[in-house]
């Protein structure tokens, strides 16, 4: 068990250097231009030009390159904007990673109970008017890119319906802390919550409804019929459970994409400071060391979580915890 | 105790499914009745409707295509068209079913412990402790090794004949009255086979229950079967008791499943008779005696759906004489025997 | 349903694990039968629909998969008049600006871009709808230019580059997905790392970190060169996102499909590698394959709107449906029209496509052939 850990955290870490390197390679390495002229921004006088090459090693062999960068990234972390003088990419970064997470683990609440609910009662009506309106309603969910769907509730809670009772109630777009105003915190992250969970809860639900529906067919649900435990506890206890294996990969992969920029867009509608946002910033002034940064640290949120959702594997399905 | 009267009714059961092709027959007409402690042995091809006859009797045919008619009394009590609160205090509890393949059998995130435990706590006010304690006591009946640890063990982590006495543990779980047992040897080695059929037999012994022991294999039947009930293309076409009918069988389709197993004593068959052609398809049942195509012995009558008759306790679905049927058995058995 | 086509599916289903059976598969199937002393009726598999025939049957009856299709054909042959409608209907130019442009409607003449009323009265509000097949249908953007003519246009992008990039993607994931899976040893271990750390690389922060360092500059490799605004730049960064998604389930078919008994009959009868894959792999992956073409296609085109939305997709003055949001967030309050229509005809193509996909998905998988008559 505890070399499989050990085994697990080797590889992790071999996936870290090989985004790492991936990274460095697209933004050092690209054919082209020089990349001290992207590094330093749009119109760099000369003496940036050669601080940037001096600073990033551009004239020495690549590998030396790719350590300095790393060195500047993870150990000294001084690493610094050209567009926004002086600012220190990394700290700005950390600061901006609560908001990121408020976002997703608001929206991952929403969309996990919105996706089991949708999955199950529609794997339980399988073929009924309900099963197919819930599909529906799924599949039009999937269909709506996040960053239009953030416009839309925008006009309709920011503007159009926003001096009706319904949605008088919501503050102007931006960040407000927890640690400032919980109430505040709340009612500022709700709609992009349901923006972000929309397309998430119809994914949800229509995998683990087809999982479900697969799972149902399985001798063993035959077997708990017999015992004669009654449908609900055959469904949810048989059924759900052994189709949760599925359902808790894809939660893993996406909440670590989301954070992992995945939420970009919803911040950027919303007007929330995350690291997404702090991307988006970034791209509109070329700022790349910030983008830089952005990518790599973004990239080992991923990794970890792919991580955590090995571990949480084991956890749940035996077969697995005995495979290793 | 009653226990002349009928443990299990079943008249006229008829289960077909709606195709994009038309309705299609799986089971049609099929009575027979069990009485208590009795152990009744069902032997037909794959796809004679021996299994979906038992998971008809249990409502547990799931396709929404399936038509399910007919009656099944358990106890006096209708179980076909029963909700399902009603059914399910009679599965489980009463009447528990054992499956053919064991390695999909169990729930595979459960341990077995957990599914013994759920079942017993569905029928009976016990706490978790007792019905563990329970679960152990019906590991070690059935002869699982280390009991105490085996119970907090996952399906996968057993053996096929260990998972199939966990099921039959949990099968026996609320000490049914009756007990399905669908092909449970077929997917396990031939010891482990001897070890669950003695298992079986014991059960009757020491719990007391009836049982419905579905097979294709004639020789378990003859090993532990009362009775027997033969089935071809989804009916019955013959019915006895053990002994008789395998001294003496009226059917042609069983004289011709008889015919393919080698004989213990006399003379050595040169070679050993199969029946020719196929069952039919389900789809394309043939007019009259389904067996008809196949037979050797057909005849004008034969257009005709036989019904099952003769004397009680031994009866077939034949349009034969019944006077020098056994004649013409030997017949055709001598046939088989080189001069 | 053919009952007959329908068993026959299954039963190389079973024997192949293959998800559709095809006649290079039966013809082992026969053997295999032969071998192991089965009894098949070789006239009636003869007179059974081959696997193809049934998933267009299949397909042809879903009807909400066909109209989906109607859909996406309809769209796309608008999107293909954009020039014709630019002429006759909405008689503009949709790339130049127009900020002092005047219109004529109901008789009295409008500044398109008019001063605004509302706030401060400061800046300027672009013309609403007309709501007449006409110039300024859909009303103007903030630099004057016709909303309907645009939106055309943008579609024409918009489903070039998501059927570019889905070739793309497709050609090179199945390319590597057969290589990997077909020739294992050192190549597999090598694709598969490869594809392993694209695929932990979030699909969105790889193709950022593709768009700004490509997009900005023109790129000149050997004697190509790419300009900074070409839509190739869009297609060839969406074509490689995606890859990894699509050539490990291929690589995992492959792999299963070389452990079949049909696989390995034709391994045991002497058939060369050669034929093997191209008679026993190939036919079973393309269906695979297939199954991802709508599916690409809609990621794709969300993919596109999204880069295009952070202005690292298509490039001003160029247009797609995700740039004329882009254009529209500053009138979102104002003028939501410019918004709303182009991703409208997002969520349409897009959903079309999923419901194309459902459809081709259980036209191609006998499993899904389970549901009420």
């Amino acid at each position: 068990m505890l070399a499989a850990f050990v085994s697990r955290l080797g590889q992790m870490a071999l996936v870290m250097f090989g985004i790492s390197i991936v990274a460095f390679l697209i933004f050092f390495a690209t054919p082209g231009a020089d990349p001290s002229a992207r590094i330093a921004g749009r119109n760099a006088s000369q003496e940036t030009l050669a601080q940037v090459r001096h600073d990033f090693g551009l004239d020495q062999p690549m590998p030396v390159q790719y350590a300095l960068m790393m060195k500047r990234l993870f150990v000294s972390r001084d690493l610094t904007s050209f567009v926004n003088r002086g600012q220190k990419v990394v700290p700005t970064v950390l600061q901006a990673i609560p908001v990121t997470l408020s976002l997703v683990f608001g929206a991952a609440v929403f969309w996990v109970i919105g996706g089991l609910i949708v999955g199950v009662v529609a794997g339980a009506t399988r073929g009924t008017w309900l099963d197919r309106t819930l599909m529906i309603l799924s599949l039009i969910g999937v269909s709506i890119p996040v960053f239009w769907l953030g416009e839309v509730a925008n006009l309709v809670t920011q503007s159009r319906w926003h001096d009706s009772f319904l949605f008088s109630w919501v503050p102007p777009l931006g960040y407000i802390a927890f640690t400032d105003d919980p109430w505040g915190w709340f009612k500022a992250l709700i709609i992009p919550w349901f923006t972000l969970a929309t397309l998430y809860i119809g994914l949800y639900g229509r995998v683990l409804r087809a999982s479900i529906i697969e799972t149902m067919q399985e001798d063993f649900i035959r077997t708990a019929r017999a015992k004669g435990i009654g449908e609900r506890r055959v469904l949810l206890r048989h059924g759900l459970r052994t189709s949760l294996v599925a359902f808790v990969t894809m939660f893993g992969l996406d909440f670590g994409a989301l954070v992992g920029g995945g939420a970009l867009l919803t911040e950027v509608v919303f007007g929330l400071q995350g690291v997404g946002k702090l991307t988006y910033g970034a791209l509109q002034t070329l700022d790349l060391p910030m983008i830089l940064a952005t990518v790599i640290y973004a990239s080992f949120f991923v990794v970890m979580a792919n991580f955590i959702v090995d571990v949480a594997f084991v956890l749940i399905d035996p077969r697995v915890r005995d495979a290793h | 105790m009653l226990t002349d009267a009928p443990l299990l009714v079943v008249e006229n059961l008829c289960v077909s499914f709606r195709t994009e092709g038309g309705v299609v027959p799986a089971v049609s007409g099929v009575s027979f009745s069990l009485k208590q402690r009795e152990i009744l042995g069902v032997v037909g091809e794959s796809g004679s409707g021996k299994s979906q006859t038992l998971l008809a009797m249990l409502g547990l045919i799931s396709s929404p295509n399936a038509v399910v008619t007919g009656s099944v009394r358990f106890l006096g009590q209708e179980l076909l068209g029963l909700k399902r609160r009603a059914l399910d205090a009679v599965r489980g509890r009463q009447i528990g079913m054992i499956f053919q393949d064991p390695m999909t059998a169990l729930t595979p995130v459960h341990t077995i412990g957990n599914q013994i435990i759920e079942q017993i706590r569905a029928h009976e006010r016990v706490s978790r402790a007792a019905a563990r304690k329970r679960a152990v006591d019906l590991l070690d009946a059935v002869g699982l090794p280390s009991p105490g640890s085996a119970v907090d063990r996952y399906p996968h982590q057993l053996s096929g004949g260990m998972r199939q006495r966990a099921v039959i543990a949990m099968a026996l779980s609320c000490n049914p009255a009756l007990l399905i047992a669908d092909e449970p040897t077929t997917a396990l080695d031939v010891t482990v086979q001897a070890q669950i059929l003695e298992l079986i037999g014991r059960l009757r012994d020491e719990f007391g229950s009836a049982v419905i022991l579905v097979t294709h294999d004639l020789g378990v039947v003859a090993d532990v079967a009362d009775r027997v009930l033969v089935m071809y293309a989804g009916r019955v076409v013959e019915e006895g008791a053990k002994g008789q009918l395998f001294r003496e069988p009226l059917h042609p389709y069983a004289w011709g499943l008889f015919g393919s197993i080698p004989p213990m004593h006399g003379p050595r068959p040169s070679r050993l008779t199969a029946i020719p052609g196929s069952p039919p398809k389900l789809s394309q049942m043939p007019q009259g005696c389904a067996f008809g195509p196949r037979c050797v012995f057909r005849h004008e009558a034969c257009v005709a759906q036989p019904s099952l008759g003769g004397a009680t306790g031994h009866r077939s679905a034949c349009f034969l004489p019944e006077v020098g049927r056994q004649d013409l058995r030997r017949t055709l058995a001598a046939k088989a025997v080189p001069a | 349903m053919n009952n007959q086509a329908q068993s026959d599916a299954r039963r190389s289903d079973a024997i192949s694990s293959a998800a559709v059976a095809f006649p290079a598969d039966l013809k082992f199937i026969a053997i295999m039968d032969k071998l192991s002393g089965v009894q098949t009726p070789v006239r009636s598999r003869r007179g059974a629909e081959g696997p193809w025939r049934t998933a267009w049957r299949k397909l042809r009856a879903d009807r909400a998969a066909i109209t989906a299709f109607a859909v996406l054909v309809l769209i796309a042959a608008a999107s293909l008049a954009a020039p014709l409608y630019a002429r006759h209907v909405a008689r503009t130019d949709a790339f130049a600006t127009n900020l002092n442009g005047e219109i004529i409607i109901d008789g009295q003449t409008r500044q398109v871009l008019e001063a605004s009323t509302e706030g401060l009265g400061l800046g300027f509000t672009p013309l609403g709808p007309t709501w007449d097949f006409g110039p300024y249908m859909l009303g103007a953007d903030n630099q004057g230019r016709d909303v309907a003519a645009r939106l055309l246009y943008g579609g024409r992008n918009s489903l070039l580059i998501a059927g570019a990039a889905a070739l793309i993607c497709l050609g090179l994931a199945t390319l590597l997905g057969v290589i990997s899976g077909f020739f294992g040893g050192l190549v597999d271990t090598l694709l598969s790392r490869i594809l392993d750390v694209l695929w932990a690389f979030p699909i969105f922060l790889l193709a950022i970190s593709l768009s700004i360092v490509l997009i900005t500059q023109s790129i000149a490799i050997g004697p190509i060169e790419i300009r900074s605004g070409s839509l190739w730049l869009p297609i060839f960064i969406i074509g490689i996102v995606y890859v990894p998604y699509v050539a490990r389930p291929i690589r995992g078919h492959v792999l299963s499909l070389m452990q079949a008994e049909f696989v390995t009959a034709a391994i045991g009868i002497g058939a060369s590698p050669w034929r093997i894959l191209i008679h026993d792999i190939l036919p079973n992956v393309i269906t695979r394959v297939i199954v991802f073409v709508p599916l690409i296609l809609a990621l794709n085109m969300m993919t596109e709107s999204s880069l295009s939305f952070l202005s690292i997709g298509v490039q001003p003055p160029d247009a797609s449906w995700g740039t004329i949001i882009q254009d529209g967030q500053g009138l979102l309050y104002s003028r939501p029209i410019v918004a709303l229509a182009p991703g409208l005809a997002i969520v349409i193509c897009v959903l079309a496509l999923n419901i194309l996909g459902d459809g081709v998905r259980d036209a191609l998988d006998p499993k899904s052939s389970i549901r009420v008559v």
